[in-house]
């Protein structure tokens, strides 16, 4: 329990009263006090994001606007590698891209979505991270950047196959959205910055609003009824089906892009060979373990029975070993699934599909297998 | 004759001469939420009182289930292996976790009544 000091000194998003109102268990998480569940549990709400759509608040992550000094996006684009080993002059206005901040050992200090809005980028960051990340960008990009935090803006996503109708009722444009696609558009007649993607595995929307106008786009998409609220504890179990990496637990300082099997995030051009290779923190390594390999690698982890493999279990190659091979860095309950889901970092040598390991869970070593992730199809509209 | 009594980690023990039947209590279910998997004792296992015999997950996370009392496990639940969201349906009926004998009816002495229980909860 928080004491009541600890408990007041958290913030609150502009959807938190939405949130009590709707019933939410507030809990603290990243300094705010979000709802982890509502009345209708985690379970149901993670199958209903599935099968219908769901609403969450992450009015808590932070966003950031990247202005050119020159007025020319490609300069912001340009400025922005310097720090992530993304091409950011590939990202097409109107379009966003997946990226990582990496540190100088080729570690990842957060990820985040960039899209290109036409005059300037917008960023997408980590709540636990958005002081830091602000701080790097301002350090480090400022001769070629204004950098604005958009701190009076919510973010609100809606994820799920009736995302596309239940959003198409308030912002017309949004069924020729492609997944990825990202811009400036209106919804409910308010100021509104779009783009077709999430946190879940599922098609879907993410929705960046005036905070003074959140809770009246929130409940006018709760309105309709395929839309549920859903909290931060199916948040977790939608995105681990998913195969989605949580930022302080599946990857993190110590890991690289390539070791957290991200390959697919950093394009050619950054990589050796490539047009602009390297020419961002930690390339000497990153690049090392593209061209060589890295030792241990992410992997997803499916179990024999049903006892859920949490966070921390120890991975060893065989029932009796003495000494771990590797560790779970995210697992769960996987409701859509109906069995238990995890991923974890392995040797490279015991990272293929169907590898045969042990977890231990409580003292007992209990089998588990890699296997490929997403562990559930994701449905984004290409 | 059966009688009820709880402990203050929201356990009930339903007593019948010298055993008691174990499971947590709707109060503890509800705060868990959806119940996925529960890890049951072994039969014939002596549990000390205090140490965990059992383990609830729900989606979110793993909880201990302490036993009330010291005894040897007489019986386990069958059904929750197969139903555990009989935790949350019926946790204090159908979804016991475990029979225990009571090796010392002096323990029973800390317990809570149901009164009791309410209000610690409230």
């Amino acid at each position: 329990m928080l004491a009541r000091d600890d408990k007041d000194s958290l913030k609150r998003t502009p959807l938190y009263d939405l949130h009590v109102s709707l019933g939410g268990k507030m809990v603290p998480f990243a300094g705010y006090d979000m709802p982890v569940q509502y009345p209708a549990g985690v379970l149901k709400e993670h199958l209903h994001t599935r099968n219908a759509a769901g609403l969450f608040d992450v009015s808590h992550m932070g966003q950031l606007a990247l202005r050119p000094r020159s007025g020319k996006v490609e300069d912001a684009a340009r400025a922005l590698e310097r720090l992530v080993p993304q091409d950011s002059l590939a990202i097409a206005p109107g379009r966003q891209r997946y990226a990582q901040f990496t540190n100088a050992e080729g570690g990842i200090l957060d990820d985040l979505m960039v899209a290109n809005f036409g005059d300037h980028l917008f960023l997408v960051v980590n709540a636990a991270c958005k002081a830091e990340d602000e701080a790097h960008l301002r350090a480090n990009l400022s001769d070629d950047c204004m950098i604005d935090s958009l701190a009076d803006r919510a973010l609100i996503a809606l994820q799920g196959p009736k995302a596309e109708s239940a959003l198409a009722k308030l912002c017309a444009e949004a069924p020729a959205m492609k997944f990825m696609d990202a811009g400036p558009h209106r919804v409910a007649g308010l100021d509104c910055f779009v783009s077709r993607s999430g946190y879940t595995g599922e098609d879907g929307f993410e929705i960046s609003v005036p905070a003074g106008d959140a809770e009246r786009l929130a409940r006018a998409l709760l309105d309709n009824p395929d839309v549920m609220p859903i909290g931060l504890g199916a948040r977790d179990s939608l995105r681990l089906e998913g195969g989605l990496c949580l930022y302080g637990h599946d990857i993190d300082t110590a890991t690289t892009p390539v070791e957290a099997a991200l390959e697919w995030s950093v394009q050619k051009s950054r990589r050796t060979g490539g047009a602009r290779a390297g020419g961002f923190p930690g390339a000497e390594r990153i690049l090392a373990h593209f061209d060589h390999g890295a030792s241990r690698r992410r992997v997803g982890l499916r179990t024999e029975g049903r006892a859920p493999v949490r966070e921390g279990a120890l991975l060893f190659a065989d029932a009796t070993s003495h000494e771990p091979i590797g560790k779970v860095t995210s697992g769960g309950f996987g409701p859509s699934l109906n069995a238990p889901v995890a991923m974890g970092y392995v040797p490279t040598a015991s990272s293929a599909i169907d590898t045969k390991l042990f977890a231990e869970v409580r003292g007992q070593r209990l089998a588990v297998q890699v296997a490929a992730m997403p562990f559930v199809k994701n449905t984004y509209k290409r | 004759m059966t009688t009820t009594l709880y402990t203050s980690d929201h356990e009930w023990l339903a007593i019948d001469g010298d055993v008691a039947t174990v499971g947590i209590t709707d109060y503890a279910q509800s705060q868990l939420g959806d119940v996925v998997f529960v890890e049951l004792p072994k039969l014939g296992r002596t549990l000390k009182k205090a140490e965990a015999a059992a383990v609830v997950e729900s989606v979110k996370a793993a909880s201990d289930v302490y036993a009330p009392v010291t005894g040897e496990v007489l019986e386990t639940n069958a059904a929750l292996a197969a139903e555990p969201a009989l935790v949350n349906s019926d946790a204090q009926g159908a979804a016991w976790f475990f029979k225990i004998k009571i090796a010392d009816k002096s323990e029973l002495g800390g317990l809570m009544d149901e009164a009791a229980y309410k209000a610690h909860t409230a």
